[in-house]
């Protein structure tokens, strides 16, 4: 047996006996459905609701993907930049540590009365982005700052231009910096989603918050549940989809990512 | 591979009063005045903090001297200086063949133009048969020569080394200074070579500059010739003329720092 396969079998085995236990004390305990749910009802729940929470998550994941897509690029081309030049940073960064440090949920209204009430899902996206925007602006400023003194004297040597250092030096050196930004990025993409939903409300499409919202006004507490659970499996999905981004992105040459056989 | 030397008699390079200090602190090198002869191979030698690192970065131009000029022969700084640092300074994510190439990459040559460049380097420094290996699956003298093949690739006329063989094991250490005279030879380049080890300076060196930090902070306290002839090997390590020789550099270091 490999300590892989024990890794997967153990929170499995916990999983499932605690789902067991949940069933059974709520059966045995009579608890009302409105209060928690046995997890066969939630499982009903979600097979009732199927189509509409499936097509719920397709709006929260795509405001998601896009947000974080977007915070990649804006968060990169900006560390870019205050890289080329000291007083870009110097003047920008106490700006973007604003935007990070204000909570969202406060700038929501006035985003919402910006873009318009026509505009829900504009409004989505902007604030979604906002929040997952900064970890990979600071990660990649970090990295870009964090290459080797001395192979920059030797691209100095070489006569390297400011492109050639940027793009042969600088990116790949901070790129494992970059990746584990979007890690952490990637989960608060989806936070910021969820979290925008619930105070901006729901655009053209329902998304799942705003279905949590709704079951949660009915009292339909298991399709909540059923939400819910659509939720973690999406945040879980999008964590492992990043870890195996970076795992291939570095595994050959970074010691975070170097099986060392043991 | 053959730099060719314009006809001349005068030194490669001269320094007349350098000197260099950091945000006016006691200065790092201070008024060293010298001629280094085309084709020598010149040790720097001294005690940490001697300043022998910073003297070699302001000859590679990495640093801009407070005080003094340099004049390299023919005007200008020979633009593809090869330097080699104490670590190998490789590019964790390139193969040993893409690190080698780096140099001439940067200068606009194709990688089909390179090959046979790249190649015949990675040969010199007996690594022909692992261009593909990344610097993480080399050990730390193929490491090295990985650094010395990319500094020797672009044929630059000056070597400069900063402690390079100072992480390694001894024996690795003594293989890699022999190869090192060999390529020296074969190449005829002038080689600068910071070192604090007295025996590896005595074997490698026709001249050595021992710097000391007491006598006056980043001067040079003493200018020795070793006038062994090449190739030197095993015979010239354990002969008493080495022995000697090395006395006398350990007793030149000593007399800096009364």
């Amino acid at each position: 047996m490999s300590s892989s396969f024990f890794r997967l079998l153990i929170p499995m085995l916990v999983g499932i006996g605690a789902l067991l236990f949940w069933e059974a004390a709520v059966t045995i305990g009579d608890v009302p459905k409105f209060v928690l749910p046995a997890p066969s009802v939630i499982g009903a729940a979600l097979l009732e609701n199927f189509g509409s929470l499936i097509s719920a998550l397709w709006v929260t994941l795509r405001i998601t993907l896009l947000a974080f897509a977007l915070a990649v690029v804006g968060g990169v081309a900006l560390a870019i930049l205050f890289s080329q030049s000291r007083l870009i940073e110097m003047a920008l960064f106490p700006y973007a540590i604003i935007l990070q440090v204000t909570p969202v949920v406060a700038i929501a209204p006035l985003i919402l009365i910006w873009v318009g009430f026509d505009n829900v899902n504009l409004a989505l996206l902007i604030l979604a982005w906002i929040v997952a925007f900064f970890p990979i602006l600071s990660n990649t400023t970090l990295g870009l700052r964090s290459v080797d003194h001395n192979l920059m004297d030797l691209f100095t040597l070489y006569g390297a231009t400011r492109w050639q250092r940027l793009w042969s030096l600088q990116l790949p050196a901070a790129l494992p910096y970059i990746l584990g930004g979007m890690k952490i990025s990637g989960g608060l993409a989806l936070i910021g989603a969820v979290v925008a939903e619930f105070v901006a409300g729901s655009g053209s499409g329902t998304g799942l918050a705003w279905r949590i919202i709704e079951a949660g006004n009915r009292l339909q507490v298991p399709t909540m549940f059923a939400a819910l659970l659509l939720l973690s499996l999406l945040g879980i999905a999008i964590f492992f989809a990043l870890t195996l981004l970076e795992h291939l992105a570095l595994r050959r040459w970074h010691e975070s990512a170097v099986n060392r056989g043991s | 591979m053959s730099t060719s030397p314009p006809a001349s008699d005068g030194p490669l390079l001269t320094l007349s009063g350098v000197g260099k200090s950091y945000n006016g602190d006691a200065p790092a090198v201070a008024d060293v005045t010298l001629s280094i002869e085309r084709g020598s191979f010149i040790s720097l030698v001294g005690p940490s903090g001697c300043g022998k690192s910073t003297l070699l970065r302001l000859i590679a131009g990495l640093l801009q001297p407070s005080q003094g000029t340099l004049d390299w022969e023919g005007g200008d700084r020979p633009d593809d200086l090869g330097f080699v640092f104490q670590d190998a300074t490789l590019l964790p994510w390139a193969s040993a063949f893409d690190n080698v190439y780096m140099p001439l990459k940067l200068k606009g040559v194709s990688r089909d133009a390179a090959s046979s460049k790249v190649q015949e380097a990675l040969i010199r420094v007996g690594l022909g048969d692992v261009p593909d290996r990344l610097p993480r699956e080399l050990s730390g003298g193929m490491r090295m020569r990985v650094s010395i093949a990319r500094a020797l690739v672009t044929e630059p006329p000056v070597l400069l080394m900063d402690e390079p063989f100072a992480a390694l094991d001894e024996f690795t250490r003594e293989k890699l200074d022999d190869d090192l005279l060999t390529l020296w030879r074969d190449l005829g380049w002038t080689v600068i070579f910071v070192t604090h080890s007295v025996y590896e300076s005595v074997y490698l060196s026709e001249r050595i500059l021992v710097m000391s930090t007491e006598a006056g902070p980043g001067q040079i306290a003493d200018d020795i010739h070793i006038d062994a002839p090449y190739p030197r090997g095993l015979s010239f390590r354990q002969s008493s003329a080495y022995f000697d020789r090395c006395k006398a550099v350990s007793a030149a270091l000593r007399d800096g720092d009364i």
